[in-house]
């Protein structure tokens, strides 16, 4: 990568972006963060510092693209399988029991997940009685959510996914193809709340019994993970469920000890206090 | 060795390898000398599935302790990490790991440019990389951030390696500061904290 950005120059662009849009990124991991600003900048082919800055500060339409290419957007229907395998088995025989069940995707980006949650609820007869609200720091992806259309090319990889997670039904009843695009069954979207929210700045909202938020928190630093963490625990309710990415724990936050990890080794734990 | 005296001291390793660097890698660790006070990254190219079984298969080998880095947690010397599949590994400034599941990077998460350029910001000079055998281009601009760094570069030498493309490629375009065929990898480490 040619363009490095300085750790200075960072900080005045960071310090810019929260005075200017009220978006926060100071608590933000900084090496991957650096990362993608580094890109963004080759990607869009800027020739200074202050030029990039300045179209971040005078045009809001760049300032939108910015948040997307900063915030990383990669997900996919039923992301680790086993996951879900879990959530289909554990979860969501105790979801059952409730008379109206709501849950919260934080941070669902293009909303592949959301999706997969949808059918998962479908197939157990649950989607009725649902609500999923699904949110992100980003409105430009919650447009593509909110239209239900994925690229062709990922399909055979959710429809394994989607076997291994424990799917018995035919996958492609779920959408429609159509040239290079597969649109999902609107009967999903119709149960689904799409707004935006930031986690580092916004409050609780509701009560949920299930809180995903998958791969978000690697992005944050100590401090603001634990700050989005007691924002799960305020919206949750009790014996409600927490699900995490592969690869993120509780085990270091102060709400640790109000939680119980699940008895596999997937990141699922469950408010007991 | 003559080496010793112009190399600065090194705080942290990071190796980089695809096909056919398995090998090389477990025959590297089990020669490592028992305690040395410096850490090692290893970020190869292989299949999403259990990570487990790498690191297990690794600490067998191994009198160092061997472990997938996890998010946050700082570096420590005398440790060996291994990227996790499907992630990317990042250096922080503070020494800590920060992981990202942004697009992949020649085809490749983990990415070894990724983990070799945030690297060479975060180390500098305290910072040695190795290139072993692999059929992919990633790696040879994380060697030339690493240079650019003041760090060291290190490639196996491509006619020892099962698959060259990946090493010759750094030997053409970066100006590594050593070639060595893969047996004698363990040494030159070795080397650079024992007054052999």
């Amino acid at each position: 990568m040619e363009f490095e950005i300085q750790d200075k120059e960072m900080d005045i662009l960071l310090q810019n972006v929260l005075e200017r849009y009220g978006y926060d990124f100071n608590d933000y991991s900084k090496a991957s963060l650096k990362r993608r600003i580094n890109r963004l900048y080759a990607l869009d082919k800027f020739t200074s510092f202050e030029q990039f800055r300045r179209q971040i500060q005078t045009d809001s339409t760049y300032f939108r693209r910015f948040v997307e290419e900063i915030t990383v957007n990669v997900t996919e229907m039923f992301r680790d399988p086993s996951f879900y395998k879990a959530i289909r088995e554990e979860v969501l025989p105790v979801l059952a029991t409730h008379p109206f069940i709501r849950i919260w995707h934080a941070g669902c980006s293009t909303g592949e997940e959301v999706y997969s949650m949808a059918i998962l609820l479908q197939e157990a007869g649950l989607l009725k009685k649902s609500l999923l609200y699904a949110t992100d720091i980003n409105p430009g992806v919650l447009e593509r959510l909110r239209k239900g259309i994925f690229p062709l090319r990922f399909i055979k990889q959710y429809s394994e996914n989607y076997i291994q997670s424990g799917g018995k039904q035919d996958f492609s009843q779920y959408y429609t193809a159509k040239y290079d695009w597969a649109k999902f069954d609107e009967k999903l979207a119709a149960k689904m709340v799409v707004a935006t929210h930031n986690l580092v700045s916004d409050s609780s909202f509701n009560e949920f019994q299930l809180i995903f938020c998958r791969n978000v928190l690697i992005y944050f630093d100590r401090n603001l993970q634990n700050n989005a963490l007691q924002l799960f625990d305020d919206s949750l309710d009790s014996l409600g469920f927490l699900a995490l990415g592969a690869k993120e724990n509780l085990k270091y936050a102060p709400i640790f000890r109000k939680y119980k990890q699940l008895d596999n080794k997937e990141r699922i734990w469950r408010k007991i206090a | 060795m003559a080496e010793n005296s112009i190399i600065p001291v090194i705080q942290l390793i990071v190796i980089g390898g695809s096909a056919g660097s398995l090998d090389v890698i477990l025959k590297l660790i089990p020669a490592l000398h028992p305690r040395l006070p410096v850490a090692i990254i290893i970020v190869t190219h292989r299949k999403p599935s259990n990570d487990e079984i790498l690191v297990d298969l690794l600490n067998a080998k191994s009198t160092w302790p061997v472990k997938e880095a996890e998010e946050k947690e700082p570096v420590e010397p005398n440790t060996i990490y291994i990227a996790p599949t499907d992630y990317h590994l990042l250096l922080e400034k503070d020494h800590t790991f920060s992981l990202d599941v942004s697009e992949k990077v020649n085809y490749s998460r983990p990415s070894i440019d990724i983990t070799f350029e945030s690297a060479a910001e975060a180390y500098g000079p305290s910072l040695l990389g190795i290139l072993l055998s692999g059929a992919n281009a990633d790696g040879v601009d994380g060697m030339k951030s690493i240079k650019s760094h003041g760090g060291t570069c290190l490639v196996q030498d491509p006619d020892s390696a099962d698959v060259d493309y990946m090493p010759r490629q750094a030997v053409e375009q970066v100006q590594v500061d050593k070639v060595l065929p893969a047996d004698q990898l363990a040494g030159f480490i070795n080397s650079l904290f024992l007054n052999t």
